[in-house]
């Protein structure tokens, strides 16, 4: 028995819509026949550490047919880097599912491998990518990449979806006060932050301002992490990148929005003796520059990853105890297991996406804050 | 560390930045505007109908205390009229007895006045008619007694006779 699927077991009408819209299976390299297969304790490590970064082409599972080829499914994302020699774009399938660098694509005058989930431009005269030890390619070097990667698809598909959902929700309050359907849903969500989250922490007189801003991210935190419990294998909100962007919205935010109150007390705080107060300020500006969005940006970077390590780990049962416990054993034990830690990582979805908008909301709330003199 | 700094995508940072930002932008305008606009206007109309109702149990409530003060005043006027009417009752009940009384009174003593003349009248008339009669007794008597002695006594025991008849 192969396991060569996706990871999570949830069968959704999401996936099988995908499926049936994008089966264009492909076979490939006659000689790789078993590429992409997990069966061994390495593969599976391999196979995990490869899913939580980000990809350039939308795989949903592989293979083998009956002449022995091996197939995928999937379909290719556009690659859009910016090279040495301006702008190139081609699709993803030019590399042919090739993750190791033997694959080279000329392209605008210059030459790409992709090595690791990351695409390189090759040295002139190169034949092909050579590694030192630390297996980084030593006679090519990396690209500005700005590719519609599996996380940036993922990105705006949640957009779309966030934009379909409460526009018609905006839309519905032009001919009625309650609304139905999908909208009667979402309004509570909506009245929650504003309510539960942006209020209290922001103070009644200021939150009105950034209650936008705290929505398009409640929101967009929590439908990622959703869709990275789904099949499809997204994992943008356990991406590095964009947890960092998403805290750096929150950095500029409150730091624009300080107020002389604020940056008083954070460059020169009252009230403690003044051989004090440099220190004070020290501590003051590495919190606001540094603690405040590491803590969120690694607290969400590192929950998701860890979640979608440990949900794959447990899945991974079926194929790393099938020799001591048997297939049924190790399938039952892998299920039961993984079905509770989803269903925790269910919580843990709305529980992150949660404390980032709560942690934004308190930042903010402490850099527009008037306190009463005393 | 630095497999996390080898992971870091600048270029997914780039296009989570741009992407984001564009989604906020127009999350901002067509989705949170309009829907927080809403909800305020829709929270608005609640809180003020709330307070209309508000309104109108008060006003309920002044005008039951004001019926219930006409109420009681007009149940204080109609226990004043009847007093009034009472004391006058009383008054008038009282002032015909007296009246009365002075009137029986009065009339009793009319009535004792003409009994005390009428018994003063019947007995003068008494007193005459025994005169008379006593002197016509003795009138018969006298004329009798000269005729004969037994006849004259069977006279007066005639006479007296006739006395008590009368």
């Amino acid at each position: 028995m192969r396991i060569v699927c996706r990871p999570i077991t949830f069968i959704t009408l999401f996936f099988t819509l995908m499926f049936s819209v994008v089966a264009n299976a492909k076979s490939d390299n006659p000689q790789h026949s078993d590429e992409g297969a997990v069966d061994t304790q390495e593969e599976v490590t391999e196979y995990i550490l490869h899913h939580i970064k980000d990809s350039h082409d939308f795989h949903l599972f592989s293979y083998t047919n009956s002449e022995g080829a091996r197939k995928h499914v999937g379909f290719p994302l556009p690659v859009i880097v910016w090279s040495s020699k301006g702008p190139v774009a081609f699709m993803s399938s030019a590399f042919h599912h090739d993750d190791s660098g033997k694959v080279i694509v000329e392209k605008g005058g210059t030459r790409f491998v992709k090595v690791h989930s990351k695409i390189y431009e090759l040295g002139s005269g190169a034949a092909g990518v050579s590694f030192d030890e630390a297996h980084h390619p030593t006679n090519a070097h990396s690209v500005l990449d700005l590719s519609i990667t599996k996380s940036v698809f993922g990105i705006l598909l949640v957009g779309l979806f966030m934009l379909w959902a409460f526009s018609s929700l905006a839309r519905q309050y032009k001919d009625k006060q309650i609304p139905t359907g999908f909208g009667r849903v979402l309004e509570p969500l909506v009245l929650y932050v504003r309510d539960e989250i942006a209020r209290p922490n922001i103070g009644d007189k200021h939150y009105r301002k950034f209650t936008g801003y705290l929505l398009t991210v409640f929101f967009f935190i929590w439908v990622m992490n959703l869709l990275g419990l789904t099949p499809l294998g997204f994992n943008v909100t356990g991406q590095l990148a964009v947890t960092a962007a998403l805290a750096i919205f929150t950095l500029i935010i409150y730091t624009v929005s300080g107020n002389k109150e604020y940056w008083g007390h954070t460059l020169w705080m009252p009230g403690v003796p003044v051989l004090i107060r440099p220190v004070l300020a020290i501590i003051e500006v590495a919190g606001h520059f540094l603690i405040k969005p590491f803590s969120l940006l690694v607290r969400l970077f590192a929950n998701i990853s860890a979640g979608h390590i440990v949900v794959m780990s447990l899945i991974a049962i079926m194929v790393t105890m099938k020799a001591s416990m048997g297939a049924f054993g190790a399938t039952t034990l892998s299920f039961v297991l993984s079905f509770f830690i989803t269903l925790i990582e269910v919580l843990v979805a709305f529980l992150q996406a949660y404390i980032f908008t709560m942690l934004s909301a308190l930042f903010i709330g402490m850099a527009v804050a008037e306190h009463e003199h005393h | 560390m630095e497999q996390l700094l080898n992971d870091f995508s600048p270029g997914l940072f780039i296009m989570q930045t741009i992407l984001f930002l564009g989604l906020i932008f127009l999350m901002v305008r067509f989705a949170w505007k309009p829907i927080i606009k809403s909800l305020d206007e829709r929270e608005e109309g609640i809180q003020s109908a709330l307070d209309a109702a508000e309104n109108a149990k008060k006003e309920m409530q002044n005008i039951t205390a004001d019926n219930e003060k006409l109420l009681k005043e007009a149940r204080a006027e109609r226990e004043n009229m009847l007093k009034e009417a009472r004391e006058l009752k009383e008054k008038m009940i009282g002032d015909a007895k007296e009246q009365a009384e002075v009137e029986a009174g009065k009339m009793i003593k009319q009535a004792q006045a003409s009994i005390e003349t009428e018994k003063q009248a019947a007995i003068a008339d008494l007193k005459k008619q025994m005169a008379t009669l006593s002197v016509d007794i003795a009138e018969k008597v006298v004329r009798k007694e000269l005729s004969a002695d037994s006849k004259q006594l069977a006279l007066v025991e005639e006479m007296l006779e006739e006395v008590t008849l009368n």
